[in-house]
C-alpha cells in the first residue's frame, strides 16, 4: 500500500535511500544537494540504515570513495551539484570505464560561473558522454520513483553503468508536494540485493579493476561500454513495466502530453513541464493542438522513439536549460534534433535556451514560445533557430 | 565467452574481453617474459653462496626464488639484469655477464 | 616477534614478476616488501595512484598482484581505499564476508606529495583502517622526470633543469612525513632500503596491523630519474641513511622513535656524487651548491633529533 505523504524531492530521494540502505554514502555538501546527506547522516544517527557513511572532504573523494566501495562488492552511492559533480568528472569517467553501477543522485543547479546556486541543467549536461544513465524528474514523486528503479537499471548484468538521478535544484528539491512513498519491504523487494560477479573481496578469487589499457585493447572496452549504454535502453523499460506493475505508477524514457493530434509541440526536461502542461491545457482549451514531450531518460538518448513521437508534429520547440556555447543550440536540441534527421518528413525545429541560472520560465513565458510555433507554423517562416529566452535586451528578441 | 588473462591477446574480439578491462585473477603478469629485456645476465656462483639471502628482498623482479628457506637458481624469465643482486652480495657469489641471445 | 630473515623470504611472492617496471625500479622492491608485510592468510586489497607502478603492474590483461587491486586516478588513491575499507566493515557488520582484508594504499611522491596530498590527509584525518605507502623516487618519473614537491633542491629535473643561469630545482623537499605525523595518527614512519630488511618489515607490518590510519614513506631510488646505473640502489639508500638526508624514524602515537643514528655521519656530498642529478653541483664554481645542501639537511637533521626521544 503506497503512504501518501508531504515531502521536498531531497526528502523523497533521502528516503528512498533509507528504504535501499545501501553499503556506503559518501558525502560532501554542496547546495542544493546538502540536504540528502544530512537527512542520511540522522537516518545513520538514529540507527535506521547500518549504510557506512563516510563524510568526505570532497566531492572528487565522495566520487572516489564510491569507486572503491562499489569495486569492492557493495552499493556506493552519493549526491551532489554544479561544480561538485564538475569536480567529479574526471573519476565519472573512470566509474563508467571500469563498469560499477554507481548511483548519484543530482540535484541540478548551474555550473559555476559566476558562482549561482539556482536551477538549470548545465551541471549534468555536461557529463552527459562521461558513460553515465541520465533520468531526469519533474517533480519529488518522479524523483522518489525514478530512484527506486536506478539500482535495478544500473546493476542489470549486460548493463553495469552507473546512474545519475536527476531533479530540479530549489523548484523540486525544496519545494514541499505531495508524495506517494512505498512501504519499505516493497521498495526491499523491488530493488533487491547488490550480486556483482566479481569484486574485491571476494573470498574465491582476487580481482584487479583499473588497468593501464593500451592501445590494442582501450578501444575494445569503450565499445563494450557503448554497447552497455544500448542495452540500457531494454533495463529502463523493463524496470519501468516492473515499478508499474509492483507501485501502479508508469514510466518510460519520455512522457507524451496531449501528442496525439499535436501541430505544435515543445521538447523538455525537468521541473518545467509542470507549467507546459499547464499552458498546453489552456491552449487546448482554445482549440490549439499544442503538446508536450518531456524527457525522463537522457542517457540512453531514446532517440527512435522520441523521433517517431514527433514525427506528426510540424513544428517543434526543444527547451534547453543549459547552454552548450556551441553558436547553433543546447544539447536537448542537438540530441533531438540528430534524432529526428532521418524521418522521412522531419518538423520544423527550433531551440530555445531558457531558465538558466535560476531565471523564472512562467506559463506565459511558455505560451510566448507555442505562440511564436504558431507564427512560424502559419508563415512557414522559421526565422533565428537558436533563441534565448527569458534575459533582458535592449534589441526587440523573438520570444 | 569470457577469456581468461591467459588467452586474451590483441586478437580478442571485444565481446570475449573481460568487462571494463577487471582481471578476476591474480598474478598474471608472470605471464609476460620480461627476461628478453636483460642486456647483462647475473650468475650464481652457489659454491661461493653462504645462502644469506641478502640479494633476495632486493630484486625488485621477484626473481631470486626461495624454496625450503634457500634461494635456488634465477628466474630468468622475469630477470631484466639489474645487478642489484650483484653488488648487494657480500660473498660475491653472484657476477655480472653479457647477455648471449639466442 | 624478531624479524626472521628467512621466514620472511620463505613466504609466497605476492607481488610477481613480469610487471614493466625498469630494470632496477626502486618501486617493485617496495611492492615485495610491502606485501611480504602481511601475515600469510591475511588478505589485501591494494589501491594504486596512476604511476609507473600502476601502468607498469596492472597492464591489461596482466597485473603483477596476487591480491585485488584497483586504480581509479592520480590524486584520489586515499579516497577509493577508504571506500573499499567502508565497503569492508558494511558487509563484515552484515555477516557477508569471513575473510580478514587489510588495505595498502600506494602511490609516487607525484601522487601522494602533490596531486593525491588532499585525498591522502582526508582519509587520514577520516580515520579509516589503511595503510598509505609512498614510493618517493623524488620527481615525476612516470611522465619523464618533472620535479614535484618532494624533488630535493639543486636536483635537475625536465622541469627544473640546470642551463646557463639555473642550478636546478629551486626548492626544498616538502617534509612529507612530519606533516603526516602531523595529523596526529597513530603510526607514521619513514624508510628505505637497508640491509636486511629489518627496518622496513617492521614497520610495513606495525603500519598495516596498526589499527587506524598509518602512514610510510619509502625513498625508492629511480635509475633513470636520479641517473645511475641500476646496481648502485643499495648505494645509494645507505648514503641517504648515512648523510642523514633520509633518516629512518618513526612517530608512533605521537612518539618520535629515531631507528639509526650514524656514528658518523657522512656529507651530502658521498649521497649526491653518486647521482646525475647532482652532477652540476660538482663544478667549479657550484661548491655553495653543496654547502647550501649540507646546510639545508643538518637543519633538518637537528629538528630531527631534537623530536626524537
Amino acid at each position: 500500500m503506497s503512504i501518501p505523504d508531504r515531502l521536498s524531492g531531497n526528502e523523497a530521494v533521502a528516503h528512498a535511500m533509507r528504504q535501499i540502505n545501501p553499503g556506503v554514502f559518501a558525502a560532501f555538501p554542496i547546495t542544493p544537494s546538502t540536504e540528502i546527506p544530512q537527512y542520511f547522516a540522522q537516518f545513520v544517527a538514529d540507527g535506521l540504515v547500518d549504510t557506512e557513511y563516510v563524510p568526505v572532504e570532497s566531492e572528487h573523494s565522495s566520487m572516489s570513495t564510491c569507486m572503491g566501495a562499489q569495486a569492492a562488492g557493495v552499493r556506493a552511492i552519493t549526491a551532489t551539484s554544479s561544480a561538485g559533480l564538475a569536480f567529479m568528472y574526471e573519476v565519472l569517467y573512470v566509474v563508467a570505464s571500469a563498469r560499477l553501477p554507481v548511483t548519484l543522485a543530482c540535484v541540478n543547479r548551474t555550473l559555476t560561473g559566476p558562482i549561482n546556486i539556482n536551477n538549470d541543467h548545465s551541471d549534468s549536461m555536461g557529463a552527459r558522454d562521461a558513460g553515465w544513465i541520465q533520468i531526469y524528474a519533474e517533480n519529488n514523486q518522479e524523483a522518489y520513483d525514478n530512484y527506486l528503479q536506478a539500482m535495478r537499471i544500473a546493476e542489470t548484468p549486460d548493463v553495469r553503468l552507473p546512474i545519475m538521478i536527476c531533479q530540479d535544484g530549489f523548484i523540486t528539491s525544496h519545494a514541499v508536494e505531495n508524495i506517494l512513498l512505498e512501504e519499505d519491504a516493497a521498495v526491499k523487494a523491488f530493488v533487491g540485493e547488490y550480486k556483482p560477479e566479481n569484486f574485491l573481496l571476494k573470498h574465491e578469487n582476487p580481482l584487479a579493476v583499473g588497468p593501464y589499457d593500451t592501445c590494442p585493447y582501450c578501444m575494445e572496452h569503450k565499445v563494450q561500454l557503448a554497447e552497455a549504454m544500448k542495452h540500457a535502453r531494454r533495463a529502463v523499460l523493463d524496470v519501468a513495466a516492473d515499478f508499474e506493475k509492483t507501485f501502479g505508477r508508469k514510466y518510460g524514457f519520455f512522457e507524451e502530453y496531449r501528442m496525439e493530434d499535436a501541430e505544435v509541440a515543445l521538447v523538455l526536461i525537468g521541473s518545467t513541464a509542470g507549467t507546459a502542461k499547464a499552458c498546453v491545457e489552456t491552449l487546448r482549451a482554445q482549440g490549439i493542438k499544442a503538446g508536450l514531450i518531456k524527457l525522463r531518460v537522457f542517457r540512453p538518448f531514446p532517440a527512435q522513439e522520441l523521433a517517431a513521437a514527433l514525427s506528426h508534429v510540424k513544428v517543434v520547440a526543444v527547451m534547453d536549460k543549459s547552454e552548450g556555447y556551441s553558436a547553433c543550440g543546447g544539447p536537448l536540441y542537438a540530441e533531438t534534433l540528430s534524432a529526428c534527421y532521418d524521418l522521412p518528413v522531419r518538423p520544423t525545429m527550433i531551440n530555445v535556451v531558457y531558465g538558466l541560472a535560476g531565471r523564472d520560465c512562467a506559463v506565459e513565458d511558455i505560451e510566448r514560445v507555442y505562440r511564436h510555433l504558431l507564427r512560424i507554423l502559419e508563415t512557414g517562416e522559421t526565422g533565428e533557430k537558436y533563441i534565448h529566452m527569458g534575459q533582458r535586451s535592449n534589441e526587440q528578441e523573438v520570444l | 565467452m569470457i577469456r581468461k588473462a591467459k588467452d586474451i591477446n590483441e586478437e580478442t574480439p571485444w565481446q570475449e574481453m573481460t568487462v571494463g578491462g577487471e582481471i578476476p585473477e591474480g598474478g598474471t603478469a608472470r605471464l609476460t617474459k620480461t627476461g628478453e629485456w636483460r642486456s647483462n645476465v647475473p650468475v650464481w656462483e652457489q659454491d661461493k653462496c653462504k645462502q644469506c639471502l641478502l640479494c633476495v628482498p632486493y630484486c625488485p623482479d621477484s626473481s631470486i626464488p626461495v624454496t625450503a628457506g634457500k634461494r635456488v637458481e634465477f628466474d630468468f624469465d622475469h630477470c631484466k639484469g639489474c645487478g642489484i643482486c650483484w653488488k648487494v652480495c657480500p660473498f660475491e657469489a653472484i657476477r655480472m655477464e653479457k647477455e648471449e641471445k639466442a | 616477534m624478531a624479524y626472521n630473515h628467512k621466514a620472511e623470504l620463505s613466504k609466497p611472492e605476492r607481488f610477481v614478476g613480469g610487471h614493466r617496471l625498469c630494470a632496477g625500479c626502486g618501486a617493485g622492491i617496495v611492492c615485495r616488501a610491502m606485501t611480504r608485510a602481511l601475515d600469510e592468510g591475511d588478505k589485501a586489497v591494494i589501491c594504486n595512484a596512476t604511476s609507473c607502478l600502476e601502468v607498469s603492474s596492472f597492464l591489461y590483461p596482466y597485473t603483477a598482484w596476487e591480491d585485488s587491486y584497483i586504480h581509479s586516478a592520480f590524486e584520489n588513491t586515499s579516497a577509493v581505499c577508504g571506500g573499499v575499507e567502508a565497503a569492508y566493515n558494511v558487509l563484515k557488520r552484515r555477516g557477508k564476508i569471513d575473510d580478514t582484508f587489510k588495505f595498502l594504499a600506494i602511490g609516487g611522491d607525484g601522487g601522494t606529495y602533490d596531486i593525491g596530498f588532499q585525498s591522502l590527509s582526508g582519509a587520514m584525518e577520516r580515520g579509516h583502517d589503511m595503510a598509505y605507502f609512498c614510493y618517493d623516487n623524488e620527481a615525476y618519473m612516470n611522465t619523464g622526470i618533472q620535479r614535484s614537491s618532494a624533488t630535493p633542491r639543486f636536483s635537475n629535473a625536465t622541469t627544473s633543469p640546470t642551463g646557463k643561469v639555473s642550478d636546478g630545482k629551486q626548492q626544498n623537499k616538502k617534509d612529507l612525513t612530519a606533516i603526516m605525523a602531523a595529523h596526529n595518527i597513530p603510526y607514521v614512519a619513514q624508510t628505505t632500503f637497508i640491509g636486511n630488511f629489518k627496518d622496513f618489515h617492521e614497520k610495513a607490518h606495525r603500519a598495516i596491523y596498526t589499527p587506524g590510519p598509518t602512514f610510510v614513506n619509502v625513498m625508492a631510488p629511480c635509475p633513470r630519474g636520479w641517473q645511475y646505473a641500476a646496481e648502485f640502489l643499495p648505494e645509494i639508500c645507505k648514503m641517504a641513511v648515512e648523510t642523514c638526508i633520509w633518516p629512518l624514524y618513526e612517530v608512533v602515537e605521537g612518539k618520535w622513535i629515531l631507528n639509526y643514528e650514524p656514528k658518523k655521519k657522512l656529507p651530502v656530498t658521498e649521497f649526491m656524487k653518486l647521482q646525475g642529478r647532482f652532477k652540476h653541483c660538482f663544478r667549479p664554481g657550484n661548491e655553495w651548491t653543496l654547502e647550501a645542501a649540507q646546510t639545508y639537511v643538518d637543519a633538518q637533521w637537528e629538528k630531527l633529533l631534537n623530536r626524537c626521544v
